[in-house]
């Protein structure tokens, strides 16, 4: 203390250069890491808890003797000792041991360490089939981006502690069903690929949910989805899929401004917002991704959807809305992949072609039981009441819509809709 | 499973406010009604404020009463509902889409005998 007693601001400046450091490291290269760790002991959680050991050490010694010229290379090493540590206490050492380590650490801190990023086999491994659906894309947020299973319990809205146990739960079957970490052959790598992005755009489409809930941990979840959008899309540039994802994202993103009235903050639909409020960068990296995706083959589900929102986003110039162009490409997603969403957006879409009553049938064909507590049916079900002029069925079909929202301020949108209709 | 989700409101959140007064009704009127459509309602009702609780201990025998809720917090217990669901992830889900989640905070804690 006595030493660093008279130069405190130096003192604190050295302590912060070397958190932000590791900070910086953990935040930037932390799956690459973990991947890169895991592959060769295909251990997850015992890869993570090395590195965050190793991140630990890292404050401590980046402190003492400033960050090192390659951050990832120290980590990697110091993370691997640890590693070794555990197993060397484990099986019991056999002599020189501790000389080969030093060794080794010794070349890898030497050598400028080119780190090969295993991060798309990681992704893969998270979304194998033998892992639960529900959990590929917490896993995924995990262990590719660092996220603490709290973040993500209460993204997914489940307890923190039951979260954190499927997450164990999670990384032990990989462990322990020795899933491996390679990347699948040609033939079977689209249908893998396909499970990684379903996993990506549900971290997005999360972080759009929650935009009005929670503004800061909506950001959070958009960007690290977005991040992991250009990634995929950069490690597998031969998947058609990864740049539509990527273009899907991209557009939804550069209306974010729009989507809340700035005077009151109220939320504001689509087809009403100020569309000089988009971002025009983002909309041309949608454009240029789904051109990207355009040239590489068949449109899937995702092809599908960045191509409806590229229509919508085209509203910025031309003025209005292509509902044949829109409809017609909903009709190709409902047969690409028939979810409820896309059937409630084409219902939403033939409205515009050919009138309420015909969107209405449509939308009756969804069976009941898949529908009933499925917010978005019933606000889509309330909007072609009103075009068709029932306005008890309308006024029904808001009130389970309000019903069935979470955040204050769709609830007041559509509170709002609901009494204009009764003046 | 059984669990009670616990309505924590501000004051002026309470629902003896005059309707008029209160732009959360219709919200609290449309989440009954969509527990009740779900068919998960078992039971509930909303609370007068706290101000009309009163507070009674038994200490060594005495009774000590005092006007006012049990604990004095920003926010107070405003009314619950009762509900029967298969598991913690689908009382969640219904105990974010409770209007008392924006409005203050919403607890969830399974019964005893679920």
């Amino acid at each position: 203390m006595g030493r660093e007693a008279g130069r405190p601001d130096s003192a604190g400046e050295a302590r912060d250069a070397a958190a932000l450091a590791a900070e910086r490291v953990a935040r930037l290269s932390y799956g690459k890491l973990v991947a890169m760790l895991a592959v060769r002991s295909r251990d997850i959680a015992g890869a993570e808890d090395a590195l965050a050991e190793a991140l630990l050490r890292a404050i401590a010694d980046w402190r003492r003797f400033g960050p090192p010229a390659n951050p990832e290379a120290w980590l990697v090493t110091v993370a691997r000792r640890i590693d070794a540590d555990r197993w060397r206490r484990a099986v019991v050492a056999a002599e020189g041991a501790g000389d080969w380590l030093l060794r080794e650490d010794g070349r890898l801190a030497s050598a400028g360490l080119e780190i090969p990023d295993d991060r798309l086999r990681l992704m893969l491994v998270c979304a194998h089939p033998a892992i639960d659906p529900a959990m590929r894309t917490p896993l995924m947020l995990q262990v590719v981006l660092g996220i603490d299973a709290r973040r993500i319990a209460s993204a997914f809205l489940v307890s923190p502690a039951a979260m954190g146990q499927r997450l164990s739960r999670a990384k032990a079957r990989i462990a322990e069903a020795g899933l491996r970490f390679e990347l699948p052959s040609r033939a079977d790598m689209p249908g893998r690929a396909e499970a990684v992005l379903d996993a990506i755009y549900a971290a997005y489409s999360l972080g759009w949910d929650i935009a009005f809930i929670d503004a800061g941990r909506s950001r959070d979840l958009v960007e690290e989805a977005l991040w992991l959008a250009r990634l995929v899309a950069d490690l597998a540039p031969e998947q058609a899929e990864a740049h539509a994802l990527l273009a899907l994202v991209l557009f939804a993103e550069s209306r974010r401004a729009a989507r809340r009235d700035p005077a009151t903050g109220r939320f504001v639909p689509l087809l009403e917002q100020d569309t000089g409020l988009w971002d025009a960068q983002l909309i041309a990296e949608a454009e240029r991704a789904l051109r990207q995706a355009g040239t590489l083959g068949d449109r899937g589900r995702f092809g599908y959807e960045a191509a409806i929102q590229a229509v919508h986003a085209a509203r910025r110039r031309t003025g209005t809305a292509d509902w044949s162009a829109i409809e017609h490409l909903y009709r190709g997603l409902v047969a690409a992949s028939p979810t409820l969403g896309a059937r409630i957006g084409h219902a939403v879409a033939l409205a515009e072609t050919a009138g309420a009553a015909e969107a209405l049938t449509q939308l009756d064909a969804i069976p009941a039981a898949r529908a009933t507590q499925h917010q978005p049916y019933w606000v889509a079900r309330a909007h072609l009441m009103t075009l068709a002029g029932d306005k008890a069925g309308a006024m029904e079909a808001y009130g389970k819509a309000i019903g069935l929202t979470e955040d204050a301020a769709s609830r007041r949108f559509l509170t709002d809709r609901r009494e204009r209709l009764d003046s | 499973m059984k669990f009670v989700i616990l309505n924590y409101v501000k004051p002026r959140n309470f629902a003896d406010v005059q309707p008029e007064n209160d732009p959360d009704g219709p919200a609290w009127g449309a989440y009954t009604k969509a527990l009740l459509d779900a068919g998960v309602m078992v039971g509930g009702a909303a609370l007068r404020p706290s101000h009309t609780a009163t507070t009674i201990r038994l200490s060594e025998g005495r009774r000590d009463l005092h006007d006012g809720p049990y604990a004095e917090t920003k926010e107070q217990l405003g009314g619950f509902y009762l509900i029967d669901v298969p598991d913690l992830d689908a009382a969640l889900e219904w105990a974010a889409r409770n209007p008392a989640a924006s409005l203050g905070a919403v607890e969830v804690r399974p019964l005893v005998q679920g």
